[in-house]
């Protein structure tokens, strides 16, 4: 199988007036046609940018500084302003966080959707509507023909999003790029948006992308996961396989974080310390600091990248030993 | 829409009606025109003949009403100077207020509109700061200041433009306008421009505050995601949103420039109503003055009316407040 998007030892920095922040600092991974990936990790791992680096959309003080980003084979990475455009929404189309903030509050429904079409094809208003009205209908929107000439206050959030997803899906992109679109609605909708964006992605062959701070919703729609800690993906592999069998300790302790593995009445566990600043990250492992499990080795040389088997990756020294998992 | 516009219009008369209470107790305590009316000589029996004659021997509720019954017939006296109807004046003068006040308003949207996004996108940049530094400046000089140098520079020095008065007109409808002879536009500039140097200040502010604030907000984001074009970003996404607080500020704004164009026009000798009213003041021509406030007054009102009307056609949040409160 060929992979849609590969993308290699991608850096993303932001140049401040304090000094320069790594936000993403050397992220590789790759993914096939129909593939969910689960991007996880904490506020300011550097998930969010590397969602945004892969559509050109990262903005001065920032930029991509190093790296890759191949989508089909196309490189991304040093494309002009217009080779972006022509990508974004065509062939990269992403979702994001707040459905309340992403549609425009003054234009019409239509006038939001049709012009992602008409923004890269040359085709008649009507046919271009007729394939809203169709993509309304796919995401679930009842009435989809009344719909259109709504405004976004007249939607629900959940609404909202659907709306949004049914945007990034209208020129049936190679890859969609979510960023956290569950965190803002109630549970009972974020299940339906989750299952229905499987849906779609599997019938489409689409590629998902899927940027979350909640293990509990990827568990049961990514097909792999990665963990980004500091700007570098500490740990990837098969979904289950991660989940059952953590390795490295910053994502046992994600696992631990969760209520529903905790015994009823107990604290819950938390990783101890914060996330640090990328702006003064020790010297060896950005997470030793907070590692149970750090050696000396650990705060001296930050740990490369080694292949676990059973398609497993991992940046750590001291990784759990399966007995200890879970 | 039709309950909205009923209850602004409503809104509106009781604004009218108010000012017309203050209007009519402020001229009643300015002293008694019978003393600037009649000639010095005149005798007691043609004094008392007078006041009979002008109903200023009627309790003062009754001559409020009296004229309360005139203003809604649109009669609001004779000019004691020119001897015609005071109204008949005022909108005489009218429109050579109301083509300044226009032209002011298309320079400030023309102008200030383009400025204020550029500077709101560039605003690090040497452009932004140029234009935000020029809007300050704008906003600081006094009016009759930045006149007065106009005619200096363009009529006096260079002899590019008139210093001054209304040059050759059109006529529509009955109505004169310079804006339909070209002969007549080297006179509108410098006046227009005056009064709209403010205003151009303003917009820019504006302009550039809401730039600042749409570039930053997920929607735009998203617009980019979509793969749409700058322009259509800038032109259809960021300036929609923009436009609300401008249109709402413009429209407050068309009123003072139409009411508070005095000074420009006093400058240039601008035969609009604001010179009119200065004349009027000077020589105590009450019904003028008394004229002139009631019309100011219902111009803003209709003014305020069309604003919430735009505002909701921008807006569409806004549509669905007819039923409330």
């Amino acid at each position: 199988m060929s992979a849609v998007l590969e993308v290699h030892d991608l850096k993303a920095h932001f140049f401040t007036r304090r000094g320069v922040i790594a936000a993403v600092d050397g992220v590789d991974f790759s993914l096939e046609r129909g593939e969910v990936m689960g991007l996880v990790g904490e506020s300011g791992s550097g998930k969010t940018v590397t969602g945004l680096s892969i559509l050109g959309l990262i903005d001065p003080p920032g930029r991509i500084v190093a790296g890759s980003i191949r989508l089909a084979g196309q490189e991304l990475v040093g494309a002009s302003e217009e080779e972006w455009r022509m990508i974004r929404g065509r062939k990269v189309a992403m979702i994001f966080q707040d459905p309340m903030m992403t549609l425009n509050p003054v234009l019409r429904i239509d006038t939001q959707m049709m012009e992602a079409i008409l923004a890269h094809e040359a085709i008649p208003q009507e046919a271009a509507r007729q394939r809203c009205r169709d993509a309304l209908g796919r995401v679930g929107i009842p009435s989809p023909n009344e719909r259109l000439s709504a405004y976004p206050h007249q939607f629900s959030g959940g609404m909202r999003q659907r709306v949004a997803i049914a945007i990034a899906l209208l020129n049936n992109p190679e890859l969609i790029i979510a960023d956290e679109p569950t965190t803002a609605l109630d549970v009972t909708i974020q299940a339906q948006i989750v299952a229905q964006v499987q849906k779609l992605a599997a019938e489409m062959g689409t590629a998902v992308v899927w940027v979350t701070h909640d293990l509990a919703v990827v568990s049961g729609l990514a097909d792999k996961l990665a963990v980004m800690y500091a700007g570098r993906i500490v740990e990837e592999g098969p979904t289950a396989d991660v989940l059952n069998r953590p390795m490295h300790p910053y994502t046992l302790g994600l696992l631990n974080s969760l209520p529903v593995r905790n015994p009823r009445g107990r604290p819950l566990n938390q990783i101890p310390g914060a996330a640090p600043s990328l702006l003064a990250l020790p010297p060896g492992c950005p997470f030793a600091p907070r590692c149970i499990r750090a050696v000396d080795i650990c705060r001296q040389v930050a740990p490369a990248e080694t292949d676990a088997g059973n398609a497993r990756r991992l940046r750590c020294y001291n990784p759990l030993p399966a007995a200890e998992a879970a | 829409m039709l309950a909205f516009l009923i209850r602004r219009i409503g809104q509106s008369l009781f604004v009218i009606l108010a000012m017309a209470a203050l209007v009519f107790l402020g001229v009643f305590f300015i002293g008694n025109p019978i003393d600037v009316l009649l000639a010095p000589d005149a005798d007691q029996a043609e004094r008392a003949e007078a006041i009979v004659r002008l109903g200023l021997d009627k309790p003062l509720w009754q001559q409020f009403f009296i004229f309360l019954a005139d203003l809604a017939r649109g009669d609001l006296g004779t000019s004691f100077v020119h001897g015609t109807s005071a109204v008949g004046l005022i909108f005489e003068r009218l429109p050579a207020t109301m083509e300044l006040a226009f032209v002011a308003l298309v320079l400030a949207v023309v102008v200030g509109i383009p400025l204020g996004v550029i500077a709101g996108l560039k605003s690090e940049g040497f452009a932004g700061r140029s234009i935000m530094t020029g809007s300050i400046v704008g906003f600081s000089l006094p009016n009759f200041w930045f006149g007065i140098m106009l005619i200096l520079f363009f009529a006096v020095t260079l002899q590019w433009l008139p210093a001054g008065g209304r040059g050759p007109t059109g006529s529509l409808f009955g109505i004169e306008l310079s804006l339909l002879n070209p002969a007549g536009w080297p006179n509108l500039l410098m006046p227009a421009l005056t009064l709209a140097i403010y205003k151009v200040s303003l917009v820019i502010r504006l302009a550039y505050s809401g730039t600042r604030e749409a570039m930053l907000q997920d929607y735009v984001r998203f617009a980019r995601a979509k793969g749409l074009s700058r322009r259509r970003i800038l032109g259809v996404h960021v300036l929609k949103n923009i436009l609300i607080p401008i249109v709402t500020v413009l429209g407050l704004e068309l009123g003072s420039m139409i009411a508070f164009a005095v000074v420009t026009e006093s400058v240039f000798a601008w035969p609009g109503i604001g010179k009119l009213l200065i004349d009027s003041i000077g020589r105590l021509d009450r019904p003028v003055i008394v004229a002139y406030l009631m019309i100011v007054v219902a111009l803003f009102a209709v003014i305020n009316l069309v604003v919430d009307i735009l505002y909701s056609v921008l807006d569409p949040r806004v549509r669905l407040s007819d039923t409330g409160n």
